[in-house]
């Protein structure tokens, strides 16, 4: 990466301070147009989460029968558009148990977005842990690892994921475990890969030559200068893992009624694809935008921060 | 080299290395069986007294920049000892080589990749001082400083990361990493193939100064014959995991008797157009240290082989005093 960066060196001579690492690949990422796109997409989501309780007119779990004079599964009904000022409007219309499409599918953000960092999180913190041992380690220690990483990988992992919410039981925490699980294999290789070459660069061996113990230089020179594909492969993570998330969903698997889960909004209101298509539409629309901002925003980060991936 | 002052303790060897062995393993098949060893260092004996500078030199791939890590320990021995300061390195408990490694350091050959990219320089400079838990910290940061100048570099270098200095100043860097730690004994491996000619004297200057400056003991790994000897008190040529000559720089130069080292001398550019001079072109490249050649390894390529070259392994054999050569035939060489 060093010899990458020379290459920006000259642009910012006053303040050297600025021309650190970090900020010289914040400005990389900022020149990356799909990176931008994603990233400001996933902010708006990341606000609509925070601010779902005042942007959602309704609460999202609140069945309105006997409240409004309206029937289930009635079409959206905006003011605005010529919507009778005398109905209660619902941008995306009511779903099957009379509830407001709209203000599910806001605070269907936060599940969502919940889902993807955390099984993500879980995922890359133990896969990063096993990975960096197994790649500085080596030995046997390292094959017994990536070996069973492997076995881990054999399985399609949605069907291992499925497998292992029928044996803990149906729910979205149990859900979000089985995706994490399934998902380690990828980071402890992606993370084994990197510390592989890391370790051989003369730093580390400098390192070592100072009288630095392996804990030292595992997590003090090795991990940090490993992390930028990992980083890469989190960002693009957490788009499978919200996709695996509704999947699961929607198969009555992960997060069950009445939580606002975008699969499990698809799932229940699935039969009436022609009759109601905007109860399935809507929340399918939310699914792609969200998973399509990871993936730009991955993407970028990928030919910001590691080239040499590039197609 | 300030002689007077540094030779006094001539005849005291600092380090002594006895019959170093490297020989890494080639794993093959399905339960990854080792099924071949590489040979990088071959049984290897020298010795280097306090002050002076010996030069391991030889063709890439011939095992002098390994002897150096190895002699460190950054990469396990297979075999042999390393006697420092009549201490045997190989032996010592984890706690024990953590503080012998503040005496013996390392200079690296490629200055682009041995300077964490992550970290200011002034906190890679000061990174052996924290693991020792030298001094606290304003006092290592002082330490820093006064290093970093010596090396020729300004105080406020100490915030800017790598990729902002030339080849040079991070080699510079490199120095004063090691330098940090007071040692008596430096390893420099090829600190100067990787920079421009112009960089490269002065780099060489700088290491000859903190050599008189510190009383350093210096090991200088190359294979530039011209910087050789220009740093070297003492040389010792390698040949595929072993060492074919050894001897004072100036003998070695002017009187080179190892077929190979011949070789090698003949192929030093002199700037004259007008001088003629009968170069040596050795037949083939080197052969793998995997399957080194029977006898002396350097026999396929030796233009005076002989047939018992092929089975009869040459030990190196003192010829005068403290000039050795590893060859059969040797005194034929020496009219």
């Amino acid at each position: 990466m060093a010899a990458i960066t020379d290459t920006t060196n000259s642009e910012d001579k006053k303040d050297y301070r600025s021309n650190s690492l970090a900020r010289l690949t914040l400005r990389r990422i900022i020149r990356q147009r799909s990176a931008v796109i994603g990233g400001t997409i996933l902010g708006l989501l990341i606000l609509v989460a925070i601010f779902a309780p005042v942007l959602a007119p309704y609460d999202p779990e609140e069945v309105l029968i006997g409240k409004e004079d309206i029937k289930k599964r009635s079409s959206p009904c905006i003011h605005l558009l010529g919507c009778p000022e005398d109905q209660p409007q619902h941008i995306l219309g009511v779903d099957g148990n009379v509830r407001d499409v709209f203000s599910r599918v806001i605070f269907g953000t936060r599940v969502s977005l919940f889902i993807g960092f955390s099984t993500v999180g879980f995922a890359i913190v133990i896969g990063t842990f096993l990975g960096a041992v197994g790649g500085y380690a080596g030995g046997w220690l390292d094959n017994l690892i990536m070996r069973f990483m492997d076995v881990l990988l054999a399985f399609p992992s949605f069907l291992l994921a499925i497998a292992i919410v029928s044996v803990l039981g149906r729910g979205l925490q149990n859900a979000l475990l089985a995706i994490g699980i399934v998902t380690i294999p990828v980071y402890a290789r992606v993370v084994r890969a990197s510390v592989l070459s890391v370790k051989e660069q003369e730093y580390v061996s400098a390192s070592l030559a100072l009288g630095g113990s392996h804990f030292h230089i595992l997590f003090t020179r090795i991990l940090p200068n490993a992390i930028p594909p990992l980083i890469v492969q989190g960002t693009l993570g957490i788009a499978t893992a919200i996709l695996d998330a509704a999947a699961l969903s929607f198969l009555g698997l992960g997060a069950q009624p009445p939580t606002p889960e975008w699969g499990t909004m698809l799932g229940s209101e699935r039969n009436q694809v022609f009759t109601a298509p905007h109860l399935v539409f809507f929340p399918g629309l939310a699914i792609m935008i969200t998973v399509l901002s990871f993936n730009l925003l991955g993407d970028g980060l990928r030919d910001a921060i590691d080239p040499r991936l590039k197609q | 080299m300030t002689e007077q002052s540094a030779r006094k303790n001539e005849n005291s060897d600092l380090i002594q290395v006895k019959n170093l062995v490297k020989y890494y393993p080639v794993r093959g098949g399905v339960l990854r069986r080792v099924i071949a060893w590489v040979k990088a260092v071959d049984n290897i004996t020298f010795n280097i007294k306090e002050g002076e500078t010996l030069s391991l030199v030889g063709e890439s791939g011939c095992g002098k920049t390994t002897a150096g890590h190895t002699m460190l320990q950054l990469i396990p021995p297979t075999g042999g000892s390393v006697i420092f300061d009549d201490i045997d390195v190989f032996q010592l408990e984890r706690k024990e080589l953590k503080d012998m490694r503040r005496r013996m350091q390392i200079v690296f050959q490629d200055p682009y990749a041995s300077l964490d990219p992550r970290l200011p320089i002034g906190e890679s400079v000061a990174e052996g001082l924290k693991i020792h838990g030298v001094g606290n910290g304003s006092e290592r940061v002082d330490k820093v400083m006064a290093m970093l100048k010596r090396v020729g570099l300004e105080d406020y270098h100490a915030n800017r990361y790598p990729h902002e200095f030339s080849g040079g100043q991070r080699q510079r860097i490199g120095i004063a990493r090691a330098l940090t730690m007071e040692p008596k004994f430096i390893v420099l491996d090829e600190p100067v193939s990787a920079l421009d000619v112009s960089i490269q004297a002065q780099v060489l200057n700088l290491l000859k100064d903190l050599q008189a400056e510190f009383g350093l003991t210096y090991l200088f790994v190359a294979h530039n014959l011209a910087v050789v000897e220009h740093i070297s008190d003492r040389v010792a040529v390698m040949y595929l995991g072993k060492i074919a000559e050894m001897a004072p720089r100036d003998d070695l130069f002017a009187k080179p008797i190892h077929p190979y080292t011949q070789a090698l001398m003949s192929a030093i550019p002199i700037p004259d157009p007008t001088i003629k001079r009968e170069r040596i072109i050795l037949k083939g490249d080197v052969p793998s240290p995997l399957n080194p050649p029977s006898g002396c390894r350097f026999h396929p390529r030796c233009p005076f082989a002989q047939e018992d070259c092929a089975v009869d392994e040459p030990v190196l054999r003192e010829l005068s005093p403290e000039h050795t050569v590893a060859c059969h035939y040797a005194e034929d060489f020496l009219d």
